[in-house]
């Protein structure tokens, strides 16, 4: 089915957003009012969507170059300097290159350094294995004093990247760069730390985040058709790992985890981590097995289970496995 | 903020307090690098005692002068300057490496105040000092940033990355210093992968580069406590100096990287380091 990979035809894509628009107007905002925010980019002020960012506040874009471990290591010595820095970069390169400089600089440390993760997950499709980044959770997840956020939509997006500034301590936001629509979620309030309801069910548990949380709504209404209820939440702080939110989950008896990331060691890795020890229940984890080989964003969603069906089947596998 | 302005004199016996000291955390632990700790001594005592700005009972001043040690395993040094310099009581360096001790076998900022960024992992501390020289500079404010290295730690990539951005932006209030002792963990950096000409390297980077004897407290003192003036380079120091320096038979062997003294050596190295 075409289009089926992110959920929607190209008809109904109105309203869907790329959520580094909302990155960007929200950090202008926020450097307009402080003249302590500043941004680092290694030559990736384009990528970044920073250019009106640059016109508006030229000194306070400091462009490292090519160099992501100086990026990072930049990063923390503004911090130290009393910068709020917001290190933005392709998170291949800038959870991968830099990893060490992000273990020891900055999460060790307790640097005050917000690294803005771009294009992340599959983002560059065909451009392949090196430009990907799904390893990003599972090297990121382990270090302590770090928060680690995935946005699920344009709103949470702006509000994540608001509250880095005000919180004092290191934080990985992980945006996508691919469009998704606002969650359709009353009276919303972004807590770090908190796994975010978005829709009740009884039968089974989705814990999803980023790109993954829209189709997991829509799994979970065609599910709705065969009679089984679908609890969707919306995961999108990996670190602080909210596990009242999984414990909640596994008194369903069936739980699936869905993300753009490898499931080595990410949100489907740490949600069976915590069942095992503490509640074990069937967990199928929906994500990617490792490499992928050549293909669009929409081809690797399809082939890999990314969808709606291939959420919904991962559902019924849950529940299946709950009744034997 | 004004440096101690020591004498000479009052700094040399500083760094023979904090040899003495260095050699005793090692000893009593059996583990540290004293080889390193003994080249970096004079260097430090001089950045502390002469030329530093920063009041060690405030120590988060906005307009300090930060130090970087970038190479964070030389803590038998780093921590008696620290402690010399009032940052913490000089007691403390007796759990040196123990259990829980706030003195780790690398410095950590949250446990002891005078570390301005983690270091261990070599080629971290310019990167590091590299951001809070933009910084001051964004701020207007005219501390200075020192950062010393290791020479072997020049094999790390991450440095000239930041030595490339350094130069490009005219960061005259930063300075590395290269404690040029040339041993690295297992042999002379020469042999390794060498970095001579070391000063031409910096210099094609665009740094202003100065050669000096890393034991030679005057000549560190005219070099490091000169104005910035109207430098628009950021400065590189390339201090000649002599791992194990003050115990005759740890100089300039590579063994004493990370050797550790017997009772008999201990005993040996204090009587030289009177």
């Amino acid at each position: 089915m075409a289009g089926s990979a992110t959920g929607a035809g190209e008809a109904s894509r109105q309203g869907w957003h790329d959520c580094r628009e909302a990155w960007a107007r929200t950090i202008e905002g926020l450097a307009e009012a402080d003249p302590n925010i500043v941004v680092v980019v290694n030559d990736s002020v384009g990528s970044s969507k920073l250019g009106g960012f640059q016109k508006k506040f030229p000194d306070r874009v400091i462009n490292v170059g090519i160099a992501e471990q100086t990026l990072v290591g930049v990063g923390a010595g503004l911090a130290n300097g009393g910068k709020i820095p917001f290190v933005s970069g392709a998170s291949c390169f800038l959870t991968a290159r830099a990893l060490e400089q992000v273990k020891a600089d900055v999460a060790y440390a307790k640097a005050n350094v917000k690294l803005v993760g771009q294009s992340s997950g599959i983002a560059y499709g065909e451009l392949g294995p090196t430009h990907h980044s799904i390893e990003d959770f599972a090297w990121l997840r382990p270090l302590d004093n770090l928060t680690v956020i995935t946005p699920a939509d344009p709103w949470e997006t702006a509000e994540a990247v608001k509250w880095a500034a005000g919180y004092e301590g290191p934080v990985y936001l992980r945006l996508s760069r691919m469009p998704v629509p606002n969650l359709d979620i009353p009276n919303r309030v972004f807590r770090p730390g908190h796994a975010e309801l978005v829709r009740e069910g009884t039968d089974v548990a989705i814990l999803a985040c980023g790109t993954l949380v829209h189709l997991a709504v829509q799994a979970a209404n065609l599910l709705a058709k065969e009679d089984i209820s679908a609890r969707v939440v919306n995961f999108s702080s990996l670190a602080p790992f909210d596990r009242d939110a999984v414990r909640a989950a596994a008194s369903l008896g069936a739980i699936v985890t869905a993300e753009e990331a490898n499931i080595r060691g990410g949100l489907g890795g740490a949600v069976a981590e915590f069942t095992a020890e503490n509640m074990p229940v069937p967990v199928q984890r929906v994500g990617f097995p490792g490499f992928l080989p050549t293909g669009s964003i929409e081809d690797l969603f399809e082939a890999f289970g990314l969808t709606v069906t291939g959420i919904a089947a991962a559902a019924r596998k849950s529940l299946a496995r709950r009744a034997r | 903020m004004s440096p101690l302005n020591d004498t000479a004199a009052g700094i040399r016996a500083k760094a023979g307090w904090m040899r003495r000291h260095a050699l005793k955390m090692v000893y009593d632990k059996q583990l540290g690098h004293l080889g390193g700790d003994f080249s970096a001594t004079d260097i430090l005592a001089t950045l502390y005692f002469g030329v530093m700005r920063y009041d060690a009972k405030t120590p988060g001043l906005p307009g300090r002068d930060r130090f970087i040690m970038s190479k964070g395993h030389a803590t038998g040094a780093f921590y008696s300057v620290l402690a010399a310099a009032g940052y913490f009581p000089e007691d403390w360096l007796s759990t040196y490496m123990q259990p829980n001790s706030k003195l780790n076998g690398h410095p950590n900022r949250n446990y002891l105040p005078g570390i301005e960024t983690n270091t261990g992992p070599l080629g971290h501390g310019l990167p590091v000092a590299l951001g809070i020289a933009i910084a001051g500079k964004l701020s207007r404010l005219d501390y200075r940033t020192f950062v010393l290295t290791g020479d072997g730690e020049l094999q790390e990539g991450s440095n000239w990355e930041a030595a490339m951005s350094a130069g490009n932006r005219h960061l005259s209030h930063l300075t590395v210093i290269v404690d040029r002792n040339r041993l690295q963990q297992g042999a002379g950096t020469e042999e390794t992968n060498g970095l001579d000409p070391l000063d031409d390297k910096f210099r094609a980077f665009g740094w202003h580069v100065e050669m000096v004897d890393g034991h030679d407290v005057e000549a560190l003192l005219a070099v490091l406590g000169a104005p910035v003036g109207d430098r628009r380079k950021p400065l590189c120091v390339i201090a000649n100096t002599v791992k194990g320096k003050g115990v005759s038979f740890m100089e300039n062997k590579a063994m004493w990287h990370h050797g550790v003294p017997s009772a008999a050596q201990y005993e040996q190295a204090l009587k030289e380091l009177v």
